[in-house]
C-alpha cells in the first residue's frame, strides 16, 4: 500500500544512521578479537604486519579518502540540481572504490604467493600467533572489500536513480544515505591500516 | 474518543488492491498483515519446536530410546533451541505485536520504512527455511547445542555451517526490524503523543530495538568466524592454530544473553498494556517502568560472562558480572512491583487475558529468582550444565515470554481478527497449561539441584522418578497448547463478531474498529492523555 508511504527525509536518514551503528557494532566484534589477540600475540603481531606492503596501503587509503572527497561532491553538484556532475562524480567513485579492490586483489595474490593464507602448508611452520594474524587479516580485509563492493552497487544503482531523475535538487536523500554509506566503508578502511599496515 | 467501529471503511484483512490472496498478502506492505504474516509462520514452527521438545521428554521414558539415538537426541535438542529461540521467541512479541500495534498505540498509519518491513519478513522466512534446510542437507542435523560452541562446532562433520548461516540471516531480519521501530517511535508519534505519554508497550519496544541493533551484529560476525573457520580455517577460535575457544563464548553471549532481554522485554511491554485495562485504573509507576525498561537494556548487556563462570575468568571478573547479574534483578522488580501495585484498589474484570498476565507474573518470578541464584558464583557453579538451568531458562523464556504472547494474544486477537474466542474454552486450556507446565519445569529444577547433567541421552536410576513426572506433565503441557492454539483457530475462522472495545481499554487501538481498517485512523488522532487514563477511576 505505497500510498500509505509518505516522505520523511530526516526518518530515512535516522534509519540509516542506526544501519551504519549496526555496521559499526559488526567491525566492533572484529576489533575486540583483534584487540584481544595482539594483547596475547604482541611479537608475531609485529612480525605479521612487517609482511605487509605499506605503500599499497596507503595508496590504498589515497584512493578510498579521495572516493570519499567525490561522493560529497556529487551532493553539492545535486544540491545546484547539476545532473550531469553529479553523475560523473558518482562514476568517479565507483571507479575509485574499483580501484581499491584492484589493489587489493594484488596484495591478496602477493600473499598467496607466499603461502600467507589461512590453513596453508606454509602458514601451519609459523607461530601460532601469525596464523591469527593472517586469519584475522583476511577476514577483516575481505570484509571490509565486500563491503566496499556492496558500496560501488549502491553507488551505480544511485547513479542510475540520477540519470532517471527520481534523485532530483528537491529529493536527494537516497544520494546522502549511499554517501554516508560510503564514508563508513571510508572510516572502516581508517582503522584497518594502522591495525594491520602500520602495526610492525 | 468517538467509536468507529460502524464506519465503512474496508478492514486490512479484506483486500483492497488490485492483487488478490495468497499474492495480496505476500506483497503487503501494510504493517498489520506483515504482522499476521508473523504469527501465522510462528506458530508453524513453534509446533514444530514443541513436537521435538516433546519426544526429547518420550526418550528421557528409557523405553523410546531404540527409535531416537544419541546422535538424533543431540541433534533434537539442538534443532530444538535453534529453533524455539531464533525463530518464536526472539522475534515472538516484536515482530508479531510489535507490527500490528506499535504504529496503532503511537497514532501512525503504518512503520517508517513499510518495505523494508516486508523484507525483513522475507529474510527471517529466508532464514526459518535454511535453518530447516541444514537439518536434511550436508552432514545430517547439527549437533551442538543452539549455542554452537568453539571448539566443537568447528570439528564436528554435522551441518554446523547452515545452520549457523540461518542463524545470521535471522539476526539480519531481527536488525532491519529493530531500526524500522526506533524511527518509527521517533518520527511517527500522533500530535502530542509525547514520550511519556506512549504506551509502555512501545517504550518496551523501543529498548528492545536498541538491543536488536545494538548486540545483534556481534552474534553476527561470532557466526560469519565460525563459517570462515570451517570452510577456510582463520584460526581465531581454533586452539591448534592460536586462537581461542573463549574468544566464542564471550563474542556470543555479549549478544545472546542481551537476547534474553529481546525476549522478555516485549513481554513485559504487553503485561503493562493488560494490567491497567482489567483493573480499570491507570498503571502505577508509568515513567518507573518506562525507565526500568531501558534499564534492563543497558545493564543486561553487560552480564554477559555469567554464562561462562565456569569457562575460565580471573576471580575480579567473575565478582564483577556476578553483581551486574544481580543488579539487573532491580529494574525487573521494580516492574514486577508496579504491575501488583496497580491490581491495588483496581476495579478488576477478571478476562482471559488477565488470567495469563497474572500467570507470567507468578512464573516469571520463579525464573527470575532462579536467575538471580545463579548469579551467586557458588550457587552456579555448582548447578552450571544441570537441569536447574533447563529449568529457570524455561521459566523465563516459556513462562515469561510465552505466557505473555499468549496473554497479549488473547487481549489483542478480538481486535486483529474482529472475533471473539470461547471464554470458556480458554479457561479449559489454561488448566493443563498451568499444571502440566510447573510439573515439567519445576521437576527440572529440583532434577537439577540433585545434580542431573542437562543435554544428557542417559540417566542414573535415582533420577528416573523425577524424570517421569516432568514427561507426563509435558504431556499436559502439549495437551494445553494444542486446546489454545485450536479454540484460536476455530474463532478466527467462526468465532462471533467482536466490538471494537471489547475490554473496556482506554489505549487507541481500542478507538478504532475490530478489525482495523486499511489506514488504521482514518483521521491523525490528537493525543490529549496519558495512555491509561480511565475517566470513571477516580483520582
Amino acid at each position: 500500500m505505497t500510498e500509505l508511504m509518505h516522505r520523511d527525509d530526516q526518518g530515512a536518514k535516522l534509519g540509516m544512521w542506526l544501519f551504519l551503528v549496526t555496521e559499526m557494532v559488526l567491525f566492533g566484534g572484529l576489533f575486540v578479537a583483534y584487540s584481544y589477540m595482539r594483547y596475547r600475540y604482541p611479537a608475531e603481531f609485529h612480525h605479521g604486519g612487517q609482511e605487509l606492503n605499506v605503500t599499497l596501503g596507503v595508496v590504498n587509503t589515497v584512493v578510498l579518502l579521495t572516493s570519499s572527497l567525490t561522493v560529497v561532491l556529487s551532493i553539492v553538484a545535486i544540491q545546484r540540481a547539476d545532473r550531469r556532475t553529479t553523475m560523473a562524480l558518482l562514476y568517479a567513485t565507483v571507479g575509485l572504490g574499483l580501484t581499491f579492490l584492484v589493489i587489493k586483489g594484488f596484495e591478496w595474490a602477493a600473499k598467496f604467493q607466499h603461502g600467507l593464507y589461512p590453513s596453508s602448508a606454509h602458514l601451519a611452520t609459523l607461530p601460532a600467533g601469525e596464523q591469527v594474524f593472517f586469519g584475522l587479516y583476511f577476514t577483516m580485509t575481505g570484509l571490509h572489500g565486500l563491503h566496499v563492493l556492496v558500496g560501488i552497487c549502491v553507488l551505480s544503482a544511485l547513479a542510475r536513480m540520477v540519470a532517471r531523475g527520481s534523485i532530483r535538487q528537491d529529493h536527494y536523500v537516497h544520494l546522502e544515505n549511499g554517501g554516508l554509506y560510503w564514508h563508513l566503508v571510508d572510516v572502516i578502511w581508517i582503522f584497518l591500516l594502522p591495525l594491520f599496515y602500520l602495526a610492525a | 474518543m468517538s467509536d468507529h467501529a460502524t464506519t465503512i471503511e474496508p478492514s486490512f484483512l479484506v483486500d483492497t488492491g488490485t492483487r488478490k490472496g495468497l499474492v495480496a498478502w505476500l506483497t503487503t506492505t501494510d504493517h498489520k498483515r506483515i504482522g499476521l504474516l508473523y504469527l501465522y509462520a510462528m506458530t508453524c514452527f513453534f509446533l514444530v519446536g514443541m513436537g521435538i521438545g516433546f519426544v526429547m521428554r518420550l526418550v528421557q521414558l528409557t523405553s523410546f530410546q531404540e527409535l531416537v539415538s544419541a546422535q538424533t537426541y543431540n541433534a533434537m535438542f539442538t534443532v530444538h533451541g535453534v529453533i524455539m529461540i531464533f525463530l518464536f521467541v526472539i522475534p515472538g512479541l516484536p515482530a508479531v505485536f510489535g507490527n500490528f500495534f506499535l504504529p496503532i498505540l503511537i497514532g501512525a498509519k503504518d512503520v517508517s520504512f513499510p518495505r523494508l518491513n516486508l523484507t525483513s519478513w522475507y529474510f527471517y522466512m529466508a532464514g526459518a527455511i535454511l535453518a530447516v534446510l541444514s537439518l536434511f542437507t550436508g552432514g545430517g542435523a547439527p549437533d551442538t547445542g543452539w549455542t554452537f560452541y568453539a571448539p566443537f562446532s568447528l570439528r564436528t562433520g554435522t551441518n554446523v555451517s547452515l545452520a549457523v548461516f540461518a542463524a545470521f540471516v535471522l539476526g539480519f531480519s531481527s536488525m532491519l526490524t529493530g531500526i524500522n521501530f526506533i524511527t518509527t517511535v521517533v518520527r511517527l508519534r500522533a500530535p502530542g503523543m509525547t514520550w511519556f505519554r506512549m504506551p509502555l508497550f512501545c517504550w518496551a519496544v523501543f529498548a528492545t530495538a536498541w538491543i536488536q541493533i545494538l548486540a545483534t551484529p556481534i552474534v553476527a560476525i561470532t557466526l560469519v568466524l565460525v563459517i570462515l573457520e570451517r570452510a577456510f580455517g582463520i584460526g581465531v577460535f581454533d586452539p591448534a592454530k592460536g586462537g581461542d575457544p573463549v574468544l566464542y563464548q564471550h563474542l556470543f553471549w555479549i549478544y545472546s544473553h542481551p537476547a534474553v532481554y529481546i525476549m522478555i522485554l516485549p513481554a513485559m511491554g504487553a503485561i503493562s498494556e493488560i494490567l491497567p485495562t482489567f483493573a480499570k485504573r491507570t498503571i502505577f509507576g508509568y515513567k518507573a517502568i518506562a525507565f526500568s525498561s531501558l534499564a534492563i537494556a543497558g545493564v543486561g548487556s553487560l552480564v554477559w560472562a555469567h554464562h561462562m563462570f565456569t569457562s575460565g575468568m580471573s576471580p575480579l571478573a567473575q565478582l564483577l558480572f556476578s553483581l551486574l547479574t544481580m543488579v539487573v534483578a532491580v529494574p525487573s522488580a521494580i516492574k514486577v512491583f508496579n504491575w501488583v501495585s496497580t491490581l491495588y484498589k483496581g476495579s478488576i474484570d477478571f478476562q482471559p487475558p488477565l488470567l495469563f498476565a497474572l500467570t507470567f507474573i507468578f512464573l516469571f518470578c520463579i525464573g527470575g529468582l532462579t536467575g538471580v541464584m545463579q548469579g551467586a558464583l557458588a550457587i552456579n557453579i555448582a548447578v552450571h550444565d544441570t537441569y536447574f538451568i533447563v529449568g529457570h531458562f524455561h521459566y523465563v523464556m516459556f513462562g515469561g515470554t510465552g505466557f505473555a504472547f499468549f496473554a497479549a494474544l488473547l487481549y489483542w486477537f478480538p481486535k486483529m481478527f474482529g472475533r471473539m474466542y470461547s471464554k470458556n474454552a480458554i479457561y479449559a486450556s489454561w488448566f493443563p497449561l498451568f499444571v502440566g507446565f510447573n510439573l515439567l519445569y519445576f521437576t527440572m529444577l529440583i532434577l537439577g539441584l540433585e545434580g542431573m547433567p542437562r543435554r544428557y541421552y542417559v540417566h542414573l536410576p535415582q533420577y528416573h522418578t523425577l524424570h517421569v513426572v516432568a514427561t507426563v506433565g509435558s504431556w499436559f503441557l502439549v495437551a494445553g497448547v494444542l486446546m489454545f492454539i485450536g479454540t484460536l483457530v476455530r474463532a478466527a475462522v467462526k468465532g462471533s463478531r467482536a466490538e471494537a472495545n471489547p475490554w473496556g481499554g482506554v489505549t487507541l487501538e481500542w478507538t478504532i474498529a475490530s478489525p482495523p481498517p486499511v489506514e488504521n485512523f482514518a483521521e491523525i488522532p490528537t493525543v490529549t492523555t496519558g495512555p491509561y487514563h480511565f475517566p470513571q477511576e477516580a483520582r
